[in-house]
């Protein structure tokens, strides 16, 4: 059963596709883009684990980390791209979004939402959030760049991205009251304008 | 499943073609010997043999051991054998000793039949593309037509692409380990001071040297030190030796006082007793033409167009002789062309020489990717 934040990005894939999965893990979602939807892909991942389960998987992958590894992909070589929960922890946020475009013709985001209630009610009790989405201590977080949607949207905007699709969830479902208080995770779709 | 072991006693094998062998120099041989060995059983549609391509100064003396001979393992036993990465119980596996080469298949050290006496610096030259198609004859003499692997690592890893290249339709999988599509300028740079020490050696009569029943070793040492340097990592280097001394206190002369000089020509020394200074000049010159590119005006991502082969490409972090860089332009032609490949860049300490070393990240990774091919999937 296919995680439900990875199969709601797999509706926004269409049959046959060429896909590129930043930071792929185990080659779950280019394994089950493959044996559901015929589509090609490829990955990225630097942890050794991880490019071993996706051998193990035969799912193709390059074992670099992001920012290197975009590089080695010309210009409107996918049809998606798919960065999966990994955008906040990405130092150069703008510059892997523009290389994101660059690759591909559609890029897929998702990351977990910073605006919702609970960080509000941390913070306000003094305290850095730490919750099942963000489960890191202040100290040692990889999250460094940690966003809400408006946030997204605006750069988006800035970067020339068309969004043409977006998802709020909270408990894995999409939330239709009070998204950006009450969604833990954003996902997005968009295109190069 | 039993523990890892070896494949046992093995012994090598020979086959004579009559055939001349085109080269790509424009010379030809007339006919030529190939000694292999192989280990396992090769089943009954024919389809689980793997080829392993050596390197340098490695032989078809891939695994196993010699009867009656200590310390005579073979040189990747252990990755091939039972129970280990490329398992014998399920492969069909199979090393071939290359043409120049000087542990059995015909080189500069057999005689020419035209003469009686040793080529010696007549054998012509051999390529890596010679090679292949060599070693295709003998597929073909022992009844594969299609491999389920090709794998090799630094040169042999060349071999292993060149197959993928010239014989798409016969190679299932390409594991190209801690290799490049072409040596850089510091490479060739390298070979070409080895091959200058040799050919320097007074002993080296030309390459004529069998005759005057001498061996150029001094030559063959120093060539044997100048590889051995660019095979480590300068941390490894470090860290076996430092800056460590045979004896205490300086001896205020140049005998190898440091550690890792008497490291160096034990290792030098060894070596000149058991290869052949033609071999080696040889061989670095494959080393050096190798380069598909050249064909297709530079262009790696045309040259690997006709391989068609699902890829394993490992590198190296601390490789600077074939650099993760290399792997990477290599991944990123065959991603170009559409290919299957997992690249993995493996954080060994050792430099070059990692890819013969038994590091767990590295074995379990061409273990699995073996594990795929057995069970029919890739």
């Amino acid at each position: 059963m296919l995680r439900r934040d990875l199969a709601l990005i797999a509706q926004w894939i269409e049959p046959g596709a060429r896909v590129l999965d930043l930071g792929c893990g185990d080659g779950t979602l280019l394994a089950h883009l493959r044996d559901t939807q015929r589509c090609s892909g490829y990955g990225i991942e630097i942890s050794d684990s991880e490019v071993l389960a996706c051998t193990r998987r035969g799912v193709s992958v390059m074992q670099a980390d992001l920012e290197s590894g975009l590089r080695m992909f010309a210009d409107d070589m996918f049809d998606t791209v798919v960065l999966s929960q990994t955008l906040q922890a990405m130092r150069h946020v703008e510059l892997v979004l523009a290389e994101m475009v660059r690759v591909a013709r559609r890029g897929i985001v998702s990351f977990p939402n910073f605006g919702h209630w609970r960080h509000a009610v941390s913070l306000l009790g003094g305290r850095m959030p730490v919750t099942p989405e963000i489960p890191y201590q202040w100290y040692d977080t990889p999250n460094i760049h940690l966003c809400t949607p408006r946030d997204f949207e605006l750069l988006a905007a800035r970067l020339g991205l068309r969004i043409t699709d977006r998802t709020l969830l909270a408990r894995a479902r999409p939330v239709a009251v009070l998204p950006s208080l009450r969604a833990t995770v954003a996902l997005y779709r968009f295109e190069k304008r | 499943m039993n523990a890892p072991g070896s494949v046992g006693i093995v012994r090598p094998q020979s086959l004579h073609f009559d055939r001349p062998l085109e080269l790509a120099s424009g010379a030809r041989l007339e006919g030529y010997d190939l000694c292999f060995e192989t280990y396992g059983e090769l089943d009954a549609s024919r389809s689980n043999a793997v080829l392993v391509c050596h390197a340098l100064n490695a032989s078809h003396h891939v695994a196993g051991t010699y009867a009656g001979q200590a310390r005579s393992a073979g040189w990747w036993d252990n990755l091939v054998g039972p129970g280990k990465p490329l398992d014998t119980r399920r492969f069909f596996v199979i090393g071939v000793n290359n043409l120049g080469s000087c542990f059995g298949s015909t080189g500069p050290m057999s005689p020419d039949p035209a003469t009686g006496r040793p080529y010696g610096a007549s054998f012509p030259m051999v390529t890596v593309e010679d090679w292949v198609r060599s070693q295709a004859r003998l597929a073909d003499a022992l009844g594969i037509e299609r491999f389920a692997a090709v794998i090799g690592g630094s040169l042999g890893g060349m071999q292993a692409l060149s197959w993928a290249i010239q014989f798409p339709a016969r190679v299932r999988n390409c594991l190209a380990i801690a290799t490049t599509a072409r040596l850089s300028a510091q490479n060739i740079a390298f070979n070409d001071v080895a091959r200058s020490a040799i050919q320097a050696d007074p002993d080296f009569h030309g390459g004529d040297f069998y005759s005057h029943g001498v061996v150029p070793r001094r030559g063959l040492r120093v060539a044997r030190m100048i590889g051995h340097i660019t095979y480590l990592s300068g941390d490894d280097m470090s860290e076996r030796f430092g800056r460590s001394l045979s004896k205490e206190g300086y001896g205020y002369g140049f005998g190898a006082e440091f550690e890792v000089e008497s490291y160096l020509r034990y290792q030098g020394d060894k070596f000149s007793e058991y290869f052949d200074a033609n071999t080696y000049l040889l061989i670095t010159r494959a080393l050096d033409y190798f380069d598909p590119a050249r064909d297709t005006g530079g262009d790696l991502v045309r040259a690997l167009a006709p391989a068609t082969a699902r890829f394993l490409l490992v590198s190296f972090t601390t490789d600077w002789r074939f650099s993760p860089e290399r792997g990477r332009e290599l991944a990123q032609a065959l991603v170009a062309n559409g290919r299957e490949v997992v690249y993995a860049e493996i954080d060994a300490p050792h430099g070059h020489d990692a890819f013969l070393l038994d590091d767990a990240r590295y074995h379990r990774l061409v273990g699995a990717y073996f594990d795929r091919i057995a069970s029919g999937a890739a």
